[in-house]
């Protein structure tokens, strides 16, 4: 191998692990509802959309940068405590297939509201992020995603901090532990699960933004969802560091096998690459390599 | 607002929907599958909003054509197969259907046996299969102004202008860039033949559907150091495209996109990345054009307008539109011509179809001028010979860098013709004939 092919393996991993930080954005949602629900939302895509979408529409419409921001957040915050006061309360202690499907079917009202609030036309959103690449020792590498990774490890910092050093943290945890045990030493289950989808709606927020300024703010910013599913089987679907982890993984070794694999399989691997990986793990380790291991007493 | 005017647009809908049963006499009706909706609604809005400002133009200036009013309705189909089928079953009844436009690939194959059935146009401008450019086989699909193999031409022929010459192409490395969907592979064999022909290196490189991810396609490409590289691209696709081109330090004015990447949609959400980036085209964008002005005037003038956004009149997608609505509107015209002006079957739309002959001089007086060029549509050319030009993005709108174009539409007819009667082998189809062409079913 020589210096220069040395290089572009380099350039091919570093680019793809940027690439698995974008990927654990959208994962960090999902983990964040199911480790204090047991649902696996499947909004969050719809969530990122319609986040996107009021910010990107405010802004058009004048709105100063931050205020849009600040209403934006403001929204998704509405938007959490009314999906917990329609849909979740309603279906407290119901069978967690039965929560699959309405978050399936939330996501659908979530993106059809979107689009008759706000429209069907693309927008461009451009956060003042300059996205010229610079070069390291030869390799090219994106500032924009540099950042993005800065704000995914800042957020995971942050949260993680929130989960084990702060009360309401540890009533998630407890919550997310054992529903019926929190409820009996008193814990106010839809307050928690009410802040929780807030803070996902926080996390669609940021991940709509980022993935927003990349692809344009359009109605397949919720198809993101499916570079999600992979990193969450492969780290755990409640382990915030699986998700992590687990699209860093993803994001690399989907990079690495398009390049190296796909020109002897006709290419366009990297679709169905990371779901063949998710598929292996999910074989050897069914909980991902960070989930917790459910023991159930039968 | 918005979501009012939504509500607005959705009861004209409605009591379209519920008022197109009764068509009245004398009426040219238009059964329309679009997608106001979904991942492609920004297209869909675009060019269903064209092509209906059009038929109210005709309407409101000209009270119908020759008479005959023209009536339309729609049907949602969020550009989803399944969906299109739903509303061609739902609209089909209709008396007085003149053709279907559908501008989807998917719902557009899924119907030619059945529209072949019911003897009614299907129209697939600037895209669908190939090989329905014969109709001697497809007697009822017309892939009007450019189907994908002129289209790959007429690129080849651009950067090949931009080059000095065809004799300049050997030695030169193209890479394309292509949606991973039957779409996207539907040019694959035609490149490689020019690339044979003309001698220039290929590679062709896969971007997985939606193609929202393409660090990988993008470092190859770099690797490979080409002169030009081709985007055959679709929705989310185009702009990630122009993005991570940036990012990998190729430079956009030796990316050309193809006829499906050539909107605003496709180079404003990419930004800065995408300023210099060129595409294909066969209608110009840009409100210039006097059809332009007059839909300004007398649609949006009379409040009748179809577009919420008024400043995306004139867009890529607006334009197409309004240029499929004249190309319909004519085979209308001609074929009243021939049958007497009256509501006409659909076999004798498609006999105006098959006549459908537009010289530049006809274009001018229809206030098309440099809008789009010509058609020459014939019984067994589906497709018209239409002409390209390129246009480039300069950060704010499109600028026109080419002449009209032509493909060389010599080479490809002999494997559009392979490909077509394989097809009727295939089927069992009766290759038709001139004398065929011209029987036609009247009530």
């Amino acid at each position: 191998m020589s210096y220069y092919d040395f290089l572009f393996v380099i350039e091919v991993l570093v680019g793809g692990l940027l690439s698995g930080v974008m990927y654990s954005l959208v994962a960090i949602g999902f983990v964040l509802i199911y480790k204090t629900s047991g649902v696996l939302n499947f909004a969050q895509g719809s969530m990122v959309l319609f986040a996107a979408l009021t910010f990107v529409s405010l802004v058009e419409r004048g709105i100063p940068f931050a205020l849009s921001l600040l209403i934006t957040f403001a929204v998704m915050v509405a938007l959490g405590f009314t999906i917990e006061r329609t849909v979740l309360r309603p279906l407290v202690n119901r069978s967690p297939m039965t929560l699959f499907m309405a978050t399936l079917g939330l996501s659908y009202i979530i993106e059809g509201a979107a689009q008759l609030i706000w429209g069907t036309q693309v927008h461009g959103l451009d956060l003042g992020i300059d996205d010229t690449p610079f070069e390291v020792g030869g390799i090219l590498i994106s500032s924009f995603d540099l950042l993005a990774a800065a704000i995914a490890a800042a957020m995971v910092a942050g949260l993680s901090a929130f989960f084990y050093w702060t009360r309401i943290g540890l009533a998630f945890r407890a919550v997310a532990d054992d529903q019926f045990a929190a409820l009996a030493v008193g814990l106010r289950l839809p307050r928690i699960w009410g802040t929780v989808w807030t803070a996902a709606g926080f996390v669609a927020l940021v991940t709509g933004l980022l993935w927003g300024a990349r692809l344009g703010v359009r109605f397949s910013l919720s198809l993101i969802v499916l570079k999600a599913l992979p990193v969450l089987v492969l780290g755990g679907f409640d382990s915030i560091l699986g998700a992590i982890v687990g699209g860093l993984i993803i994001g690399a070794s989907e990079k690495l096998a398009e390049v190296y694999l796909g020109p002897f399989v006709g290419g366009g691997i990297e679709g169905w690459f990371a779901y063949a990986l998710a598929l292996v793990v999910l074989l050897v380790r069914p909980s991902g390599l960070f989930g917790q291991k459910t023991v159930e007493r039968v | 607002m918005t979501f009012f005017s939504h509500l607005r647009k959705a009861a004209i809908a409605t009591a379209f929907v519920l008022g197109a049963t009764a068509v009245h006499a004398e009426e040219q009706y238009f059964p329309l599958q679009s997608y106001r909706v979904g991942p492609y609604a920004a297209g869909g809005t675009g060019f269903f909003g064209g092509f209906i400002d059009y038929l109210n133009l005709i309407n409101i200036r000209d009270g119908g054509v020759n008479g005959a009013k023209l009536a339309w309705s729609e049907g949602e189909t969020q550009y989803e197969v399944e969906k299109g089928v739903e509303v061609y079953e739902r609209l089909k009844s209709n008396p007085g259907i003149a053709a279907w436009n559908p501008l989807s690939v998917g719902i557009a194959y899924a119907m030619i046996d059945r529209i072949t059935d019911d003897k009614v146009p299907l129209i697939t401008i600037n895209h669908g299969r190939t090989d329905t450019t014969d109709g001697r086989v497809f007697p009822y699909v017309f892939p009007l102004l450019l189907n994908p193999y002129s289209e790959t031409s007429g690129i080849v022929n651009y950067i090949a202008s931009k080059e000095g010459g065809l004799d300049k192409l050997k030695g030169k490395n193209i890479v394309v860039l292509y949606h991973g969907s039957p779409y996207g592979k539907e040019t694959i064999p035609i490149y490689e033949l020019l690339s044979q022909k003309y001698g220039f290196e290929l590679s062709q490189i896969e971007v997985p559907h939606p193609g929202n991810e393409q660090q990988a396609q993008w470092l190859t490409i770099r690797r490979e150091h080409p002169d030009y590289v081709v985007l055959r691209g679709w929705g989310v696709m185009n702009p990630v495209a122009l993005k991570t081109a940036q990012k990998t330090g190729f430079p956009a004015d030796h990316i050309i996109g193809n006829v499906w990447s050539n909107s605003e949609e496709d180079v404003i959400p990419a930004g800065d990345a995408a300023k210099g980036y060129t595409a294909i085209t066969t209608q110009a964008s840009g409100e210039r054009y006097p059809v332009v002005q007059e839909i300004v005037k007398t649609v949006y003038g009379d409040g009748k307008g179809n577009l919420e956004d008024k400043s995306r009149i004139g867009s890529v997608y607006h334009n197409l539109g309004i240029v499929n609505g004249i190309l319909n509107v004519e085979a209308v015209r001609i074929a009243q011509a021939k049958f007497g002006n009256r509501t006409l079957t659909g076999d004798e739309v498609r006999w105006g179809f098959e006549h459908l002959k537009l010289d530049p001089a006809r274009v001018e007086a229809l206030g098309a001028k440099d809008l789009f060029h010509s058609i020459n549509v014939s019984w067994d050319n589906h497709e018209g010979d239409g002409y390209v030009t390129f246009q480039q993005w300069d950060g704010k709108k499109w600028n026109v860098v080419s002449d009209w174009i032509a493909p060389d539409w010599k080479l490809l007819r002999p494997i559009i013709e392979k490909s077509s009667e394989a097809y009727a082998k295939e089927k069992g189809i009766k290759i038709r004939t001139a004398e065929d062409a011209d029987a036609v079913v009247s009530n």
